[in-house]
């Protein structure tokens, strides 16, 4: 089957691209995209791309954080007022997959795979979209619910700059130093050096998108990060999860090891990448 | 369709033409002839098929061909200088790191990422360098000194 690549210089000219044509998927560092088209997916009949620099921006100085859709893992993990990231980026494939896989397709890998989008779901992100509309913005929890029948082109993820510390994050794979997660985990822990207040949790592979854990956030409010603060979270640690069985863990192990390493992280105990 | 692709292959200009959304591997095999790069999974997974897209690894397998163009590539078949093989290939035969062989052109690709940016690196640097590229024969241990080997450039045939 043959696929026909249309090339943009500008991001507005492949959102429209990507809107009004059926069959049109957009291919922004490729590893998901052309794994598929490797395959003959035959739903892959046009590739749209662009070569416009703002798909790649990085605006990290200030307050509020912009990633073009297009930075990617390896750009992240060169940009030190970006460190707070480094663990998630780093922990996205081998240095020939990280320069390439970018921040906006990350947001469609299924599970196991986009850890990176665990970071952002904690950092309670905003997915901006372009289409054939003009531009709009989605908080990143309601874009993944709908990411498939998404027809807009994602531009940009924003996000409020973390505090020193704050984000803490967490690979589990079963190889090292690079492995398919059992499961990650990222935490939003404002005010961690006292009392917790409005923690943001969220889990990669344990649903088929990256999830909050709201149950163990509630239950982190006003608490204290040490072993009786967390306690009542790490109780309700895998309530609302819906990990799979693979080929990498069985669903039931995904859910008996998230409250260890959940409780690691909270504590501090943990580093960005562990074996399970 | 067939496209035209322009880019600079191990330091020479090369233009050819592919199947529109061809992957770069592909078009280095089949239409350039350059069969140093191997294939393994053509999922991006294996590393086998790692090459230098301006002085960066890349896995060839998933970069659309056609998003090379203008661009510099490096493969194994431009590491040796006449018949000076590269200190990371003579590194490799000393420390016996290779052995069914497949995984070398890559393993040697993205080992010549790491040193081109960072001459001394330390092991762990190495591990991470390698960490994409999968070996199913050595156990990663003759590659892992191999890399160092080359970097402290203490290889025999160079003394």
């Amino acid at each position: 089957m043959t696929v026909t690549v249309k090339t943009f210089a500008r991001l507005t000219e492949a959102a429209g691209a990507l809107s009004s044509e059926r069959g049109a998927t957009f291919l922004s560092g490729g590893t998901l995209v052309m794994r598929a088209v490797n395959e003959a997916d035959p739903s892959i009949q046009t590739i749209v791309r662009t070569t416009d620099p703002n798909y790649a921006h990085i605006a990290a100085t200030s307050g509020r954080v912009e990633l073009g859709a297009g930075v990617t893992m390896a750009a992240i993990l060169a940009e030190r007022d970006l460190a707070y990231l480094h663990p998630a980026a780093r922990a996205v494939g081998g240095p020939a997959i990280r320069e390439a896989a970018t921040v906006g397709g990350k947001l469609f890998a299924h599970a196991p795979y986009g850890d990176f989008t665990t970071a952002l779901l904690a950092l309670d992100a905003t997915v901006m979209l372009a289409g054939g509309f003009g531009q709009r913005e989605l908080p990143l929890e309601e874009f993944l619910t709908r990411r498939e029948r998404e027809a807009a082109l994602v531009a940009a993820v924003a996000f409020k700059r973390p505090g020193n510390g704050e984000l803490r994050f967490v690979k589990v794979t079963r190889m090292h130093p690079k492995g398919v997660a059992v499961l990650s985990i990222a935490a939003l822990l404002p005010g961690a050096s006292g009392r917790v207040s409005g923690a943001r949790i969220a889990y990669g592979a344990m649903a088929p998108t990256p999830v909050r854990a709201k149950m163990a956030e509630r239950a982190l409010e006003g608490r204290a990060l040490d072993a009786a603060g967390i306690a009542p979270a790490i109780a309700v640690a895998a309530d609302g999860t819906a990990p799979v069985d693979d080929a990498i863990a069985s669903a039931w192990w995904r859910r008996e090891i998230l409250p260890v390493h959940l409780r690691r992280l909270l504590l501090g105990e943990s580093a960005s990448m562990r074996r399970a | 369709m067939k496209t035209p692709i322009q880019f600079r292959l191990n330091g020479e200009d090369v233009a050819t033409f592919a199947e529109s959304g061809t992957n770069l591997l592909d078009v280095l095999r089949e239409s350039v002839g350059d069969l140093s790069v191997k294939g393994g999974c053509w999922q991006g997974t294996c590393g086998t098929c790692t090459v230098l897209i301006d002085g960066a690894p890349r896995v060839s397998c998933v970069t659309l061909a056609e998003s090379c163009a203008g661009r510099s590539i490096e493969t194994t078949a431009g590491l040796r200088r006449g018949a000076d093989l590269h200190p990371l290939q003579t590194a490799f035969m000393e420390n016996f790191a290779a052995q069914c062989g497949y995984c070398t052109p890559g393993m040697l690709m993205a080992a010549k990422a790491l040193l081109d940016r960072n001459p001394s690196p330390t092991r762990e640097e190495v591990v991470d360098a390698i960490g994409g590229n999968i070996c199913r024969c050595t156990g990663y241990e003759p590659i892992i000194q191999a890399v160092l080997t080359a970097a402290r450039g203490d290889d025999r045939r160079r003394a």
